[in-house]
């Protein structure tokens, strides 16, 4: 049987988020646009890859991808502990 | 919860100092991100970490994790922590310093502490400049850079603190950038797990001091020329050399061992005691 496709959310704590660009910048999948004040906007969240990418740059915390139908152990390199 | 998301809210001190004071896009915030990965990782608890900082904008960092905790001095940082290994040796000692911290005023403390190797890490954020104060050069602004001290191009040429500190003789040296952080990760583990002195250097960026006056006035900009730049070190040796001219290493630089000062401290005290046995009459 096929593998399905994993799905990724991208969540962003804007209390935190500055507005920096980093994410939007990087994202292999253009999955962020910006908003009027600089902050990423998710426009394309399908495409995520779950690479983690912004969820690692981002120096202000304000980013979590979060893998769909998970148990949500997915952080960042501790999976295999 | 997300696993992320319970390393934040063990590790940080999220309900009383977030947002932090460091500027948008700062790397500072990817390393501290970097450094409760690493932690985790390696199966520490918040009281067995000891993070000593000292002062300037990478001296914050002790005020965002919520381990043991000290602020120290500005290039004082490994003194307390030094003083902190020996009254406590069983605690995990970890220094966080700027380049200027580190080796400007703290640069002989830095040499000296490499030297004696004694088990804890120092981590080096080198974005290139002195951050805090307003941009003025430091022991790594390139030759010919801008700083506010330096209008007219920087005339000093700089440190490579990683080769400074494999020459100084840390048991570990590790250099990263805040653009490659899975490897990021990986080092700080290897370099806290390490017995002995462990040294990593971590190449950010300062786009609001050192950016803007370099034509990289954007965290973005910047972030590009540290992957640009970047050469892992396993390939250095094969590349020519005019093609890594101008560039830095990242990776693994020495990983050694050498007699752990406090082992080595240890039977000194053993053997005064047995002399000291054997004088009594
Ligand atoms: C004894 C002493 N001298 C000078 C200062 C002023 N001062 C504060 S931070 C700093 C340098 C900061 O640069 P760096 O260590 O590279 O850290 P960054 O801010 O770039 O992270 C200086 C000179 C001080 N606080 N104490
Ligand atoms: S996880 Fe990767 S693909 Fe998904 S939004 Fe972040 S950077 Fe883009
Ligand atoms: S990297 Fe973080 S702080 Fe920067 S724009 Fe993205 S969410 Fe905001
Ligand atoms: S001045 Fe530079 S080092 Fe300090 S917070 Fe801003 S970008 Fe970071």
């Amino acid at each position: 049987m096929a593998k399905k496709k994993k799905e990724f959310e991208q969540h962003i704590f804007y209390d935190w988020c500055k507005a920096c660009g980093l994410c939007v910048a990087f994202c292999p999948r253009e999955v962020y646009g910006r908003d009027e004040l600089g902050r990423p906007q998710v426009v394309n969240g399908e495409a995520c890859i779950g690479c983690r990418f912004c969820e690692y740059h981002c120096p202000d915390f304000a980013i979590t991808i979060k893998e769909r139908g998970a148990s949500g152990n997915g952080n960042g390199m501790g999976g295999e502990r | 919860m997300e696993r992320i998301e319970q390393l934040r809210h063990t590790y940080l001190r999220h309900d009383k100092k977030f947002p932090h004071v460091w500027c948008p896009g700062c790397g500072n915030g990817i390393v501290l991100g970097s450094l409760i990965r690493a932690i985790d990782r390696l199966g520490l608890t918040q009281d067995e970490i000891v993070l000593a900082s000292g002062i300037g904008c990478a001296g914050r960092m002790s005020v965002y994790a919520d381990f043991n905790t000290l602020h120290a001095t500005h290039g004082r940082a490994l003194t307390f922590a030094t003083g902190i290994k020996l009254a406590r040796p069983e605690l995990t000692l970890i220094a966080v310093m700027g380049d200027g911290d580190a080796t400007g005023i703290g640069g002989n403390h830095f040499i000296h502490a490499a030297r004696r190797n004694l088990n804890m890490t120092a981590i080096i954020i080198n974005n290139q400049i002195y951050g805090m104060t307003g941009g003025q050069y430091s022991p790594t602004t390139p030759y010919g850079a801008h700083a506010a001290t330096a209008v007219f191009g920087n005339l000093e040429h700089a440190f490579s603190i990683a080769e400074l500190a494999v020459t100084a003789g840390a048991s570990f040296v590790a250099r990263g950038t805040v653009y490659h952080v899975p490897e990021l990760d990986r080092l700080l583990e290897k370099g806290i797990a390490k017995n002995g002195f462990s040294v990593i250097e971590i190449l950010s960026n300062c786009h609001t001091q050192f950016g803007r006056r370099n034509q990289m006035g954007d965290p973005v900009t910047m972030m590009r020329w540290l992957k640009e730049h970047a050469v892992p070190a396993v390939k250095a040796g094969d590349l020519a050399p005019e093609s890594i001219e101008g560039k830095f290493t990242i990776g693994v630089l020495v990983d050694r061992e050498k007699p752990d000062y406090l082992k080595e401290y240890e039977r000194v005290r053993a053997e005064a005691r047995q002399k000291a046995a054997e004088a009594k009459p």
